[in-house]
């Protein structure tokens, strides 16, 4: 198949993961045999269209015609047990979970993610939105969950999709096998926004991801610039803190996403505007311009206020 | 009723056959005989329709409802395909704002909807009101009343569903309407019960004609169609009508619970309070995958009767194909968890449905494999008929083994709801039941409309259906693996699903001419294409045995059938029956196997009573989605409705039989 318009950050065709890998091998196995059976199927209605005839049809159902029905029904089961037995080959190399692996919690709202590192130790948790940082090569268990209705987690380029559904807690393993960037992207119908709810993975190699956690783990960062301090000012005196949280701050709101290391993110409203400061600035005054919807109001400021506070949001590295 | 034998093979025949664009009631070939004009007029009056103003709203007669029921459908067809075409102008660039989330998401649920609801499985059914009491050999379609409730239920819920939707209420939580997204608190509002409650009227009026479908089938055969001599369209018929009755119920549950959920205050599926969402999945689709094959057996169906009639030969392998079809119906049960593999059920429980899922290709590939013998023996004449089923073995092969992909647990975990499986469906739906559908409504057009359609316009639609098609929903294929997910109203462009979404709005652009100019030439040549005849394609089963378009009572004499292909191998006395009254509606019943006459019945007169019910219940159904009371009030109004449908009437006068009893006493036993 043609690789040509493939982007390929968000593509099965594309495995980064051992999970992926393996059933991109599996849909390699099906997609030829497919393309075999398809060609010799229509090789054989062609002929039987295009094959010269005796001027009288004889009635009688020809002994060769029928062994030829029969040997193509026969190859037929065959060659479907074979599939069959591959699809579940690979289905239970998909189940065996690796003992030790990195558990990372993940709820599904209307529409973005809401991400959790868990630890025994509170002050190492650490809780982030709509991206997901893991070191290549380990394998990394996600705990699905949803807080409204059903999403799936998808990133192709990872593994398949896996439903969160009320009441329910499933999770899914997978890995990357090497560093870079992977997009994910809701795969179940979750309404009215259930188009911009994607995320993103970064796959980063061990000593990278180390100095990530430790970094995230910190509260955020105060600010050092009068304008940041203008632009925390604003944050905190405006409804902002009612839904977000900044780690280190009074502002412990739940509703929206954790602001704590904003400005490491990638994107604005669950991968769906780059984390640029023009789209920000449009982004706090007309979060409905970009998602229609989105729980995130389009905030009135007073002259003034606008600057100051993008400023801050960018600080929060 | 007493048995009366009834059959006369002794009868001389002063019409030589074969026939071939005679009057009304000059009769067909081999099975009319001497005086039968004069017996045409008769019956005529016997069987004519309602009259009077208000005749509208009393039809029960098969034909007339059967051409309302086609035509309705189409018309939501139709307004589908628009639909379809806004999504697709939607989706044609990244960022396109042409509609809104909104809007979007309301399409999308109307879409598929309608394709489902008020298309796919009515069409379907429509024509076998129409045709299938011509195919078997009957004056009727039995439960002639019912079969006008069915129609007028139908009507009414379609009409309620789209007039919600001009309101801009229309259902917004997909076709499948999972809850909790279906649930009262994630869908306020009047839009999911609008969709439960077309759910509601849809079945029923389905479960009405499935019910029709089998009595008809099992009960009206003419004598001599045993059931190893019924035509392939009839057995798919049987086949889909009793998979309705078994899929059906499990929906409409399901639309009820969700119903209860919204408007009473239950917790069926509200986790909170105990109840359980994934049961909801489980109940629709323990009917949506049966749907997928109530559509598609049909169409199996269909192509084999344009198949031995093009190719001018009996399909090869009768036993297999019938045995092929009822395999389907019943493994067509085992499939619905494929539709939930993403949802973490146990691993060999899910096994169980891919083995399933993928065992069912093994009778698609058995019907295919025996049509290509088919027309390997046969000498195939290239008619448009004809090409709509080639079209349909290159796509629905195609769809098939997709579904084969789509069947298997580790792929389907990345290509469930994505583009993917948007091609996959189409390719079996359209490709596996709408072009079946195309090709026999142009092969029996002329026994309908008593005209012929246009060739060459035929030949053109095809060409632009099948180009269009494939242009529209390969790239889909593409799309899906590339990661992008289904019910979608736009998409960045960094992911790179530009160019192919494009691809598929232009080639949405050329199927959408394919089908304009399809229904133009069906439009026009209803009304100035060439007369038929009777027969007009050769073809081999009894509907080609009377005129065309056929009388009311479809055959002066039932025929008495030796073959599957009776007029091919009709011999030249051909026995018939006689003795039916004709100045009562009596129709013959048979035994249900061997189909020896049993007894005569007398079909109901028509009236208005089927329509105030249908009326009487479709303000019950509305009335709910705004008060209990509706029920409580409703129900003795559309009993009371009943009670007129069900009035018994003066018994037929012992006058009427005389006239008859002299040909039956006649009649070789």
């Amino acid at each position: 198949m043609t690789i040509v318009l493939m982007t390929g950050i968000q593509s099965a065709l594309n495995p980064a993961g051992v999970q992926a890998e393996k059933i991109a091998r599996l849909w390699d196995l099906f997609f030829w045999v497919s393309a075999v059976v398809y060609v010799l199927v229509m090789i054989f209605l062609l002929a039987a269209l295009l094959r010269r005839r005796p001027e009288i049809v004889p009635n009688a159902t020809s002994p060769r015609v029928r062994a030829a029905v029969s040997i193509a029904t026969g190859l037929t089961v065959l060659t479907l047990f074979a599939l069959l037995t591959a699809s579940i080959f690979t289905g239970r190399s998909l189940s065996d979970v690796p003992e030790r692996a990195i558990q990372i919690g993940v709820t599904g709202k209307q529409w973005w993610w809401h991400i959790e590192y868990d630890d025994t130790d509170k002050s190492k948790r650490i809780t982030t939105a709509n991206e997901i940082t893991i070191p290549v090569g380990m394998p990394v268990t996600v705990h699905l969950q949803t807080s409204d209705v059903i999403h799936s987690f998808w990133v192709p380029n990872l593994h398949g999709k896996r439903d969160l559904i009320p009441g329910r807690r499933l999770t899914w393993t997978f890995s990357a096998d090497r560093p870079g960037v992977y997009r994910g992207q809701c795969a179940e119908f979750c309404g009215y926004q259930h188009a911009k709810m994607a995320l993103w993975i970064n796959a980063l190699p061990a000593a990278e991801y180390a100095s990530w956690l430790e970094a995230s783990r910190k509260s955020s960062k105060i600010p050092s610039t009068p304008e940041e301090r203008k632009g925390q000012e604003v944050f905190m005196s405006s409804p902002c803190p009612l839904c977000h949280t900044i780690g280190g701050t009074e502002a412990a709101g739940k509703t929206g996403p954790d602001l704590t290391h904003f400005a490491s993110r990638r994107s604005i409203g669950a991968a769906s505007v780059p984390n640029r400061r023009e789209f920000l600035a449009h982004w706090i005054v007309d979060a409905q311009h970009f998602k229609p919807g989105s729980l995130m109001p389009s905030m009135t400021l007073e002259p003034g206020q606008l600057e100051p506070l993008v400023v801050y949001l960018e600080s929060l590295r | 009723m007493s048995g009366t034998r009834v059959i006369d093979e002794a009868s001389p025949l002063t019409q030589p056959s074969p026939p071939r664009g005679r009057g009304q009631g000059e009769g067909a070939g081999p099975y009319s005989l001497p005086g039968d004009h004069g017996l045409h007029r008769q019956l005529e009056k016997t069987w004519s329709p309602a009259t009077g103003p208000l005749r509208w709203f009393m039809q029960i007669d098969h034909h007339v409802i059967g051409k309302r029921f086609i035509i309705t459908a189409f018309i939501w067809f139709a307004l589908g395909g628009v639909l379809a075409a806004l999504m697709r102008i939607q989706l044609s660039r990244p960022g396109n704002t042409f509609l809104s989330a909104d809007l979007y998401n309301q399409i999308f649920t109307m879409h598929g909807t309608t394709m489902m609801f008020l298309f796919a499985v009515p069409v379907m059914e429509a024509v076998a009101i129409y045709m299938i009491p011509l195919l078997v050999g009957s004056r009727a379609l039995a439960f002639p009343r019912l079969t006008a409730f069915s129609y007028y239920m139908f009507l009414f819920g379609g009409i309620m569903l789209y007039t919600a939707f001009f309101l801009n209420i229309g259902p917004d939580a997909g076709w499948f309407s999972y809850v909790p997204l279906a649930s009262p608190e994630f869908a306020p509002g009047k839009r999911v019960d609008i969709w439960s409650q077309l759910v509601n009227f849809t079945e029923i009026s389905a479960i009405a004609v499935a019910i029709e479908l089998i009595v008809t089938i099992l009960k009206q055969r003419t004598p001599g169609m045993s059931v190893n001599r019924m035509p392939l369209y009839v057995w798919s018929m049987l086949v889909t009508a009793f998979m309705i009755i078994f899929a059906m119920p499990a929906v409409m549950v399901g639309s009820l619970y969700l119903l209860l959920d919204r408007l009473v205050g239950t917790h069926l599926f509200n986790v909170a309070e105990g109840g359980d969402p994934l049961l909801w999945q489980h109940l629709f689709w323990f009917f949506g995958h049966p749907e997928v094959y109530i559509i598609f057996i049909p169409a199996l169906g269909m192509v084999s009767s344009i198949i031995t009639t093009f190719c001018r030969r009996p399909v090869f392998g009768y036993t297999a194909m019938v045995l092929s079809q009822v395999a389907t119906g019943f493994i067509g049960f085992g499939l619905w968890v494929h539709h939930m593999f993403t949802t973490g059920l146990p691993q060999s429980g899910e096994s169980f449905f891919t083995a399933a899922s993928m065992m069912i290709a093994i009778p698609s590939g058995i019907q295919i494999f025996c049509w290509i013998a088919t027309i390997w023996m046969g000498r195939p004449v290239y008619k448009p008929p004809l090409m709509f089923v080639l079209g349909f073995v290159a796509i629905f092969v195609l769809g098939g083994l997709s579904g084969v992909m789509v069947a298997s647990i580790p792929i389907d975990l990345q290509v469930h709801d994505t583009f993917f499986v948007v091609a996959h469906l189409h390719y079996v739906l359209i490709g596996g039941a709408v072009f079946p559908l195309l090709g026999a409504l142009y092969y029996w057009f002329p026994k309908i409309t008593g005209r012929l359609m246009n060739d060459r316009a035929g030949h053109v639609s095809f060409w632009l259906i099948f180009i269009g098609f494939n242009l529209t929903f390969f790239p889909m294929h593409k799309l899906g693996l590339i990661g992008m997910p289904r019910r979608v109203y736009t998409y960045l462009s960094e992911t790179g699903w530009g160019q192919l979404n494009l691809l598929a709005t232009i080639g949405s652009v050329v199927l959408a001419l394919g089908f304009l100019t399809y229904f133009i030439n069906a439009l026009v040549c209803a009304k100035r294409g060439e007369f038929a005849g009777a027969n007009p394609w050769d073809g081999p089963t009894l509907e080609w045995a009377t005129d065309s378009p056929p009388p009311h009572y479809n055959f002066i004499h039932m025929p008495v059938v030796s073959s599957t292909e009776p007029l091919w191998h009709a011999p030249e006395h051909a026995p018939l029956v006689t003795g039916l009254s004709t100045t009562a509606k009596e129709v013959l019943i048979t035994r249900t196997f061997d189909a020896e006459p049993d007894h005569r019945y007398t079909y109901p007169a028509p009236s208005a009573w089927p329509f105030l019910t249908a009326l009487a219940t479709a303000g019950i159904f509305l009335g709910l989605l705004f008060t209990p009371w509706a029920f409580v009030i409703g129900l003795p109004i559309a009993s009371l409705m009943a009670v007129g449908w069900f009035w018994p009437t003066t018994p037929q006068k012992e006058g009427d039989a005389p006239q008859d009893s002299a040909t039956a006493s006649e009649a070789v036993a």
